[in-house]
């Protein structure tokens, strides 16, 4: 396996695209050039430091910092459900919701990944379950973070058909079925898309990563599919989680409808 | 019978009886507190007091069997499918009250879009009617509705009065509340109701 170093010279090149665009921004005054100035400062300041903190994780493969770093990134998951929710939930649950259901489905299929197939030795090793921990995250975050926010619209919207139901007899259970549905179907949609144009449409990042660095294709092709299915199975779990939890959290034991637990005041 | 003990939701603070085959209508200013007194009577939000149905306190029984006896019905009538006759258990059953009301006899595949608004109305009623509920929460149930359609309503729930169904009626139209109601319930901004008997 050979691949081509870089050195952080070799980025000053490429940098320059980035000040193309805000000196496009500048002319043609769209006024994202700050917004812009602020991101680029922000990602290479992330990724630099996400270097180190990982090139430290990997020498020490000590279960705690592991276990440290993955909270770390479950907790910057479970804020980023919440910051794009246009109705968020009141108290406690408006992170731990997330927060819960990102744990459980990434947790879960990343270890079921490093204890069946990968099995890396010791089986927490950082290099294996960090990187796997974080996809997981990142893709269960964008099933469960709709799926919420299909669930607390559609309960808002169709506020009038679920008491309708519930008004008649119907258990909290029967009233928001309809609801329940749509939401997990809006939490499944983007995994099933990006499956579909695989391949075809886009070279998953993970992929060409290993290909750049001088893994044969098909080698890389099996590690990107053994991950796909590993998102699918995440997305599922956690998009099913949060929905259900959150269908049960804005009902209450005598079957009504709670909206009064959506936070009222922000929204947007 | 129902008993509804010291009520209380938001400014709202009520008790009072209400006898198997009574009506009683409920009045009072828009905002001043209705609906949310019917809505607190079928347990449909938080609330606070002693409610029993022939001294059976409505927590010892679950939810939604309690509202299959103490229904309410809103006065916008709430539709979770797009077709008519998906929200009846039996469509059939229900044809000869739909009818009853004036409304089309082959309305049942119908999308719910169709519908008038005093149609959805009177559709909302008769759904709520195939229940056999003990008590009826009428939520100015012929506010959408021209008179002679408003009649019919008055009709049937007399009929359902008669044999026995108690029900609370909220309007807003003096005559119909002296016509449908044997009390009178006001409804005042402080949260409380004051009686008169016709």
């Amino acid at each position: 396996m050979t691949y081509i170093q870089l050195s952080y010279g070799d980025l000053i090149l490429p940098a320059l695209l980035v000040v193309m665009d805000g000196v496009l921004s500048l002319v043609l005054r769209l006024k994202l050039e700050k917004q812009l100035a602020i991101a680029t400062v922000r990602m290479v300041v992330q990724l630099v430091l996400v270097g180190y903190v990982l090139t430290f994780l990997f020498a020490a493969v000590s279960p705690i910092w592991t276990a440290l770093a993955a909270f770390i990134l479950v907790l910057f998951a479970s804020r980023e459900i919440v910051a794009r929710q246009k109705r968020r939930l009141t108290g406690v649950w408006k992170y731990g919701l997330g927060a819960t259901c990102t744990l459980l489905a990434a947790g879960t299929v990343t270890m079921f990944a490093l204890l069946t197939e990968l099995r890396p030795d010791p089986w927490y090793h950082p290099r294996y379950a960090l990187p796997l921990l974080g996809m997981m995250l990142g893709n269960t975050m964008t099933g469960i973070s709709l799926g919420l926010d299909v669930l607390t619209n559609s309960l808002v919207r169709e506020r009038a058909a679920v008491e309708a139901c519930l008004a008649l007899g119907g258990t909290r259970h029967q009233a928001m079925l309809p609801i329940i549905r749509d939401a997990l179907r809006s939490g499944f949609m983007p995994i099933m898309n990006s499956m579909a144009a695989i391949g075809l449409v886009s070279l998953p990042g993970m992929m060409t990563g290993q290909i750049l660095a001088g893994v044969e294709p098909v080698d890389a092709v099996k590690y990107q599919l053994l991950i796909m299915f590993l998102i699918a199975g995440g997305t599922g779990l956690g998009t099913l989680a949060a929905v259900l939890g959150g269908a049960r959290l804005l009902t209450d034991h005598r079957h009504r409808l709670r909206l009064d637990r959506i936070d009222a005041g922000k929204s947007g | 019978m129902l008993t509804v003990s010291r009520l209380k939701r938001l400014h709202i603070s009520v008790s009072f009886d209400l006898q198997d085959g009574e009506c009683v209508a409920l009045q009072g200013p828009s905002g001043v507190g209705k609906t949310l007194l019917l809505r607190s009577i079928a347990d449909l939000d938080p609330n606070e007091g002693a409610v029993k149905l022939d001294g059976t306190p409505r927590e010892s029984m679950p939810a939604p069997t309690w509202r299959k006896r103490v229904t309410y019905l809103a006065a916008e009538p709430g539709w979770w499918s797009d077709i008519v006759q998906e929200h009846f258990t039996a469509w059939d059953d229900a044809l000869p009250l739909v009818m009853r009301l004036g409304l089309p006899d082959d309305c049942g595949p119908w999308p719910v879009q169709r519908l008038s608004t005093g149609e959805r109305q009177r559709l909302g009623l008769v759904r709520g009617l195939m229940l056999r509920s003990r008590v009826l929460l009428l939520d100015e149930p012929t506010s959408a509705l021209d008179s002679a359609s408003a009649a019919a309503v008055e009709a049937l729930i007399a009929e359902r009065v008669a044999d026995g169904t108690s029900v609370i009626w909220s309007t807003h139209d003096d005559a119909q509340a002296r016509r449908v109601g044997s009390r009178i319930f006001a409804m005042s901004p402080d949260g409380c109701i004051k009686e008169s008997r016709q």
